[in-house]
């Protein structure tokens, strides 16, 4: 039997069915020219930099540089064209398709009242100039994307992970990032600490607290088939007899076969 | 650069025994002030705050990881979680931004039940952001009387949606339900009542000498710094600089409603405080208008988006091919355009933006979250250096942080 391919560069959930007729439609992309601002503020840009590409989506302009020009971009942007505001900057990983971060950088100029991405790619060991020294709020937002994606930054002052313990392995929104630990984890304790010949005497580690296992008399019994505590359990039924001695006071000799349940009360 | 890995891993070198002046305090991350679980490592200079590290993550959900294995509508819940203290404020920032992805066109009835679900957020918000940072400077009685307050709106949520914290109160498209019956008589109720009790607490704290010590002049933010550091909200308008969301870039109505954008000048905690009243009082201004815009509109609740949103129920049950749809809508998830959309909403705390690529799959390529609180809780470290070990407290209170939407 052969086992089925899985595509290790993107361990995430996928759709389970895929209509092969289905073509996805495409958020349309204005001409630069079709706003003012934007045109003018990609004039100026172009007459400085390389700018790949430049398009209008959804109001917002888009557009792609050069990685190695991204602070001096951004510099022009908040010095020369107004652009205040760093809102959001971070990656997507597209290691999988073309081994590349897409960086990118989300402004806001509140006198323009416009926004606009800044994006690059940068290839997955090279190393991305910070710009905190433009936009300070750079500075968790860079602490964030190198804990979550192993963007390499550099220049900045205290890069350290931001929100994952500062011991951790890897980088969790990779799309190489396993949804669920593997075995090698879900046993690392046992194995570590005793040896991997314990591994059926403790058992697996139980997580749910509201798990009821029947097999289990050391916390469980099962109803009208209760042994002692920690015995094998059985499916015998138990005797649910009265067991007092010397018998209950006045109920002399109590059946429950032959108990009456009442339609009405007398 | 930090090089981790399992067999070297990385430990803090902080020295907490030093031999000059200098102390080191762990503040958090379990202190009832902290607001959450923020840890803050403290460099003291006798009283005064020389050095000021905030430490995150305690919180940390991996809500953009749980984003891109989700489908689009599965997903809204998990944003309750965000801000939880105003839960409308994040589900509809999220339900916009899928909107504005598909380019879809919510029914007017829809929107203005979620402007009124917005505002009553915002109110219940500050309310409680009053009590609170009131409760952190010793004020007792403020507490008291703002969460009493607050019980009328979460009441108010409840009988609309049937929660009181996770509210879930949007659906991306419109809204679940329409307004109950005399939901309406109870919102005018408690807005013509509100107003004198905001009159109440200022009549409380206004004045107050204590008040006015531990706030005036305490937590202040330049108008260069709130830029520079991204704020929002009222820690960018209490800085001086007009910018809602609302106003400049409105969405829903906003543009049909009449409102003031209070600013304050003075850029400290006590400025920030008048600008919440105020804020406050403008919701009240924005639900009176929308009583009698709800009356004009026709029972439309969620757009008609066929290849998108699941038909009314009445027509699942019905017809066989809107059952079709919503079987697949629920089984398998909408697929929107390839593209990406940012799309930042004023919630109660700043400018909450959602950033989501998606590739035409059911499940978003990549979502960034983009929360008020993680760029407010940044500036920590800049502006309390200089301040009092007992302003720190002050100053984390009236920043109005709140750790579901920084850890995400």
């Amino acid at each position: 039997m052969m086992r089925s391919y899985s595509d290790k560069q993107n361990v995430q959930k996928k759709a389970y069915y895929n209509d092969r007729y289905f073509v996805a439609p495409q958020i349309p992309k204005e001409d630069v020219e079709t706003d003012e601002i934007f045109a003018n503020d990609v004039a100026v840009l172009k007459g400085k930099f390389e700018i790949k590409e430049a398009y209008i989506q959804r109001g917002q302009l888009v557009i792609y540089i050069d990685a190695r020009d991204n602070v001096s971009v951004l510099q022009t942007l908040r010095d020369e064209l107004s652009y205040n505001f760093l809102s959001e900057h971070s990656a997507i990983d597209w290691l999988a398709k073309s081994g590349e971060f897409e960086i990118f950088y989300q402004l806001l100029s509140s006198s323009k009242c416009k926004r606009l991405r800044v994006k690059c790619f940068i290839k997955e060991k090279e190393v991305l100039k910070s710009v905190i020294g433009v936009y300070k709020s750079a500075d968790w937002a860079e602490r964030e994307m190198y804990d979550m994606f192993g963007v390499i930054i550099s220049g900045h002052p205290y890069m350290k992970r931001i929100l994952m313990p500062d011991d951790w392995y890897d980088h969790p929104l990779r799309k190489t990032y396993p949804l669920h630990g593997d075995e090698v984890a879900q046993w690392y304790e046992i194995d570590k600490i005793f040896g991997k010949e314990y591994r059926d005497i403790i058992g697996p580690e139980e997580r749910d607290s509201a798990r009821v296992d029947e097999r289990d008399t050391y916390r469980f019994a099962r109803l009208n088939h209760e042994v002692p505590f920690g015995a094998e359990p059985s499916s015998e039924k138990t005797v649910t007899d009265y067991q007092e001695e010397g018998g209950v006071f006045i109920v002399k000799k109590l059946k429950k076969e032959d108990a009456k349940i009442v339609k009405e009360r007398y | 650069m930090q090089k981790v890995n399992r067999l070297k891993p990385f430990f803090e070198n902080i020295a907490f025994e030093r031999e000059d002046n200098h102390m080191i305090v762990n503040f958090g991350p379990q202190h009832p002030s902290a607001h959450g679980q923020l840890r803050l490592i403290l460099e003291l200079d006798g009283e005064k705050v020389s050095k000021a590290t905030p430490d995150i993550g305690y919180l940390h959900r991996g809500m953009e990881k749980m984003a891109e294995n989700m489908i689009y509508n599965e997903f809204l819940p998990t944003t309750d979680r965000m801000d939880y203290i105003a839960a409308t404020a994040n589900n509809y920032g999220f339900a916009l931004a899928v909107e504005k992805l598909i380019g879809l066109e919510v029914p007017r009835r829809a929107k203005v039940i979620r402007m009124m679900l917005l505002e009553l957020n915002r109110i219940s918000s500050h309310l409680f952001w009053l009590a609170t940072h009131a409760l952190d400077v010793g004020a007792m009685t403020i507490f008291l009387y703002a969460f009493r307050e607050r019980e009328y709106t979460l009441d108010l949520i409840e009988d609309y949606c049937g929660a009181r914290l996770t509210h879930s109160s949007v659906r991306i498209g419109g809204v679940p339900l329409d307004l109950p019956k005399g939901w309406i008589d109870n919102l005018n109720k408690f807005i013509n009542h509100l107003p004198l009790d905001i009159a109440d607490y200022e009549g409380l704290l206004d004045q107050n000498r204590i008040w006015k010590m531990r706030l005036e002049d305490v937590g202040v933010v330049t108008p260069e710094q709130a830029q520079s550091w991204g704020c929002s909200g009222p820690m960018l308008r209490g800085s001086g600089i007009a910018w809602d969301i609302r106003k400049e870039e409105p969405y829903e109505l906003y543009d049909e409603v009449e409102f003031d954008v209070p600013v304050s000048t003075t850029c400290d905690s006590y400025g920030r405080y008048k600008l919440h009243m105020e804020e406050m009082r403008q919701s009240v201004r924005i639900l009176k208008q929308l009583i009698p815009m709800y009356a004009q509109t026709s029972p439309e609740i969620m757009a008609h988006a066929p290849g998108y949103i699941s038909a009314p129920k009445e027509q699942i049950m019905t017809q066989n091919y809107s059952l079709m749809q919503h079987f697949v809508l629920v089984t398998q998830g909408m697929r929107p355009p390839v593209g990406e959309v940012y799309v930042a909403t004023e919630s109660p705390k700043g400018e909450l933006g959602f950033y989501i690529n998606s590739q035409g799959d059911p499940y978003p390529y990549r979502l960034k979250l983009r929360a008020p609180s993680f760029f407010h809780t940044a500036i920590l470290q800049e502006i309390l250096v200089g301040e009092y070990l007992a302003d720190v407290v002050a100053i984390i209170g009236n920043a109005n942080i709140v750790f579901g939407e920084i850890d995400r």
